[in-house]
C-alpha cells in the first residue's frame, strides 16, 4: 500500500503587484505518494513554478502570498511551520532542482565549498566529513575526478555538469521529495536523457518522490506515475500517466496532446496549435478560464467556474462538459 | 596571478612617465615667475633675476625636464621654492594629518554606508529603504563647502560644542584631538557614506534576485548566511571599486574640507603650492597622488581576483 507524502488542497497563491492581484495559483490540488513521480504540465505562466515555490514557501518577497488552501507534508502542516522548521524542511526533507543549472550555483564559491556548506548546515558532521559526503555523491552522479571537481568554480563546468552537481547536492540531503522545475529545459538533448536517468536512479536508490515540472510531454510519459495538467493557475485534470495518455478528458489536455509533434506527422507541414492565448490572470475566477479557446464551449462555461471532480477513480477533471451525467467524445481540437 | 601582478607593475612605469611629463608642461604654463612670488612684491628686479638664475629657471625647458627626471630616478622630488625644504619632507609632514581624517571618514563610511545599503536592498520598498535612500541622495548631492559651513555654524557658533578650526594637540589631551576631528571627519564622510549606501543597495538588489540566491534559500541556508556570505560576496566588486577610488583620492586630501577647517593637510599644501607657483611642490604632490592612485588600483584589481575567480587580467581562462 502506498503512503501519501505530500498533499496539496485547493492551494491559492496570489501576487500582489502594482497592476493588480495576479492569481498565479488559483485552486491547485494533488497528492504525491512516497517514492512516486508526479508530473506537472501546462504552458508558460500556468502557475507550475509558483506551485513549486509555494510548497517550499519561497515566494517573491513583498508580493507573493499564499491566500488559502493547505499543504500537508508527511503529516505536518507546511503553512504553519516556524522559521526554524521551515529551514529544516528545505534543508532535509526537500530538494529543489531549478531550470537553469548554470545560474543555480553561486559563481564565486567553489563547488565543493557550496556542497559542504549545505551539508554542514543540516547534518551534524564535521567539515571534513561533509567534504567526504560531497565527493561520494559527486561520484554517484557520474562526475569524473570528483576530488578535483570539488575545487572547480561553477563557470568551469558545463551545463550538464552543473545539473549533476545540483543533483548531487540533492542526494547529499537524502530528501523525501525532489522538486525538479524543468530540470532539462536548459540542457541540450543528449544531456537531457542522462539527467533524467540520473533522477530516476536517485529515486530508486533513495525512494524519493519527485515533483517534475516540465513542458515536455514525452518526458512525462517516460518518468511519471501521475500527471497534473494546469491551466491559468488551476488544476484542470489530474490522473495516472497511463490514463491521461489513453483517456484524457479535458479539452485543453486534448489540445496539448494534439500539439505534440509525432514522427508519423512527417507529411504535415504545420504543427497543430491551440488557437488563442491564456487569459489575464488578474481577471480570472468568474468562469471557465479556457472557454474562449475551447471548441466545446457552452453558455454555462462563461458563467460558472467548473469544479475539480473525480469522474473516475483517480481521474480528476474540471470541465462543465465532463460530468457524471455528460461525457464528451474526444474529437480533433480544431472543430 | 603573480605574473599578472608583475605585468601590472610594469604598466605603471609608462603611466607615471606620462603623468610626470604632463604636470611638468602644465606647471610651466601657469603665468607668473616663482622667483618673484617667493621674494614678494617689494623685491628688486636684480634680486628676482638672481633667484631665477639660482633656481635654474633660465635654462631651457628641455634641460629643466631632463634634470627633473634625473633627480626623480635618484628618488629626489626636488626642493620647494617657497618652503625651502625638500618636497618629500613636506609631503610626509602633511600626509599623516590628511590620512588620519581621510581614513577615519572612510572607515566610518564603510561601517555605516554598506550595512544601510544591504538592509535597504533586503527590505526594498519599505519605509527604511525609502528614508535611507532619500538621505543618501541628499548626502551625495550636498555641496561639501556648504555642509562644512553649516556644521561650523551649528556645532561651533550656535551650540559651542566643538572647535571650528585647526588640529588639536595630543599634549592637551586625547579629547582635544578628537573634538577637532569630529567636524572635518563628519564633513568628509558624508559623500562616501551616501555613495556606499547607494552602490551597495543597487549591487545587492541585482544579486538578490539571481537564481542562485533562490537556490541557496531553497536549500535551507539561513538568511544571514545567504545575504552576508553569498549575496554580499557577489555584490562586492562595484563596492570595492568605489572604495578604491575613495581611498586613492583621500591621499590628495580634501581641498575644500581642509580649507574650511584650516586643517594642515595635503589639500592645503597643494593649494598653497599653486598659489606660490611652487613648481617642484606642484609636480611632487601630483606625482605622489598619481602613485597612490595606480598602486591602490592595483590592489583593487588583486582584490577583484580574490573575490571573483572568473576575473583574470592575463586574458587566459574565464568563460
Amino acid at each position: 500500500m502506498t503512503e501519501t507524502l505530500l498533499q496539496v488542497n485547493n492551494l491559492k497563491t496570489y501576487l500582489h503587484l502594482a497592476g493588480g492581484v495576479v492569481k498565479a495559483v488559483d485552486g491547485v490540488s494533488f497528492n504525491i505518494e512516497k517514492g512516486k513521480t508526479m508530473g506537472v504540465v501546462g504552458e508558460s505562466g500556468s502557475g507550475k513554478s509558483m506551485t513549486a515555490s509555494s510548497i517550499i514557501r519561497l515566494l517573491p518577497p513583498n508580493t507573493g502570498k499564499i491566500e488559502s488552501g493547505n499543504i500537508i507534508f508527511d503529516g505536518r502542516d507546511v503553512l504553519s511551520f516556524t522559521k526554524k522548521e521551515l529551514l529544516n524542511f528545505r534543508g532535509k526533507d526537500i530538494a529543489v532542482i531549478f531550470q537553469d543549472p548554470m545560474s543555480s550555483l553561486d559563481p564565486v564559491f567553489k563547488v565543493g565549498d557550496q556542497m559542504s556548506e549545505m551539508i554542514c548546515a543540516h547534518q551534524n558532521v564535521s567539515a571534513e566529513e561533509a567534504r567526504k559526503i560531497a565527493v561520494d555523491s559527486l561520484r554517484k552522479v557520474g562526475i569524473p575526478n570528483p576530488e578535483n571537481r570539488m575545487n572547480s568554480y561553477p563557470y568551469e563546468l558545463s551545463g550538464g555538469m552543473c545539473q549533476r552537481v545540483i543533483i548531487a547536492m540533492a542526494i547529499c540531503k537524502n530528501p523525501k521529495l525532489v522538486i525538479a522545475d524543468e530540470p532539462t529545459t536548459a540542457l541540450d538533448v543528449t544531456v537531457q536523457s542522462q539527467v533524467l536517468k540520473l533522477l530516476k536512479k536517485m529515486q530508486k536508490d533513495l525512494n524519493t518522490a519527485i515533483l517534475l515540472i516540465t513542458h515536455n510531454l514525452g518526458v512525462v510519459w517516460e518518468m511519471c506515475d501521475t500527471v497534473m495538467v494546469m491551466y491559468a493557475g488551476k488544476t484542470i485534470e489530474y490522473a495516472s500517466a497511463g490514463e491521461l495518455y489513453s483517456e484524457p478528458m479535458h479539452p485543453y489536455t486534448w489540445g496539448l496532446l494534439d500539439s505534440m509533434p509525432k514522427l508519423s506527422d512527417y507529411m504535415k507541414t504545420k504543427l497543430t496549435t491551440i488557437p488563442g492565448s491564456p487569459p489575464d490572470l488578474r481577471l480570472t475566477g468568474k468562469c471557465c478560464n479556457f472557454y474562449n479557446r475551447c471548441p466545446y464551449v457552452q453558455l454555462i462555461c462563461t458563467k460558472e467556474v467548473p469544479q475539480l471532480m473525480e469522474i473516475q477513480k483517480g481521474h480528476f477533471v474540471a470541465c462543465h462538459r465532463q460530468t457524471f451525467a455528460e461525457r464528451l467524445e474526444r474529437g480533433g481540437s480544431n472543430q | 596571478m603573480l605574473k599578472t601582478i608583475l605585468n601590472r607593475l610594469l604598466q605603471i612605469i609608462p603611466t607615471i612617465l606620462v603623468v610626470v611629463s604632463i604636470t611638468f608642461v602644465i606647471t610651466r604654463m601657469i603665468p607668473g615667475n616663482p622667483a618673484a612670488t617667493v621674494l614678494g612684491p617689494q623685491a628688486s628686479v636684480e634680486d628676482v633675476e638672481k633667484l631665477t638664475e639660482e633656481l635654474g629657471l633660465n635654462d631651457s625647458l628641455w634641460d629643466q625636464y631632463i634634470r627633473y627626471l634625473g633627480n626623480l630616478f635618484k628618488g629626489d622630488f626636488g626642493t620647494s621654492y617657497s618652503y625651502n625644504m625638500p618636497v618629500m619632507n613636506l609631503i610626509f609632514s602633511r600626509l599623516p594629518n590628511t590620512l588620519i581624517i581621510a581614513f577615519t571618514s572612510i572607515v566610518l563610511a564603510v561601517l555605516i554606508g554598506i550595512p544601510i545599503g544591504i538592509v535597504s536592498a533586503v527590505k526594498q520598498y519599505t519605509a527604511f529603504d525609502y528614508i535611507s535612500m532619500v538621505l543618501a541622495l541628499i548626502g551625495v548631492s550636498m555641496p561639501i563647502f556648504w555642509l562644512g559651513l553649516m556644521l561650523v555654524l551649528l556645532f561651533s557658533v550656535n551650540l559651542g560644542w566643538l572647535p571650528s578650526l585647526g588640529m588639536g594637540s595630543i599634549e592637551i589631551g586625547l579629547w582635544d584631538v578628537i573634538s577637532h576631528m569630529v567636524l572635518p571627519v563628519g564633513c568628509l564622510a558624508t559623500i562616501p557614506t551616501a555613495t556606499f549606501a547607494r552602490i551597495t543597495r543597487s549591487s545587492m538588489l541585482e544579486v538578490i534576485n539571481a537564481e542562485y540566491i533562490k537556490s541557496l534559500r531553497a536549500g535551507g541556508l539561513k538568511e544571514r548566511s545567504v545575504i552576508y556570505r553569498h549575496a554580499l560576496k557577489n555584490a562586492l566588486p562595484p563596492i570595492v571599486t568605489v572604495l578604491g577610488m575613495q581611498l586613492a583620492s583621500s591621499f590628495t586630501g580634501a581641498i575644500l574640507t581642509e580649507t574650511i577647517f584650516s586643517w594642515p593637510g595635503m589639500g592645503t599644501l597643494i593649494v598653497g603650492a599653486i598659489e606660490n607657483r611652487d613648481y617642484m611642490l606642484i609636480q611632487g604632490t601630483v606625482l605622489f597622488t598619481a602613485l597612490a592612485f595606480v598602486f591602490i588600483n592595483l590592489i583593487v584589481d588583486i582584490v577583484y581576483m580574490m573575490i571573483n575567480p572568473k576575473v583574470n587580467y592575463s586574458g587566459k581562462g574565464g568563460a
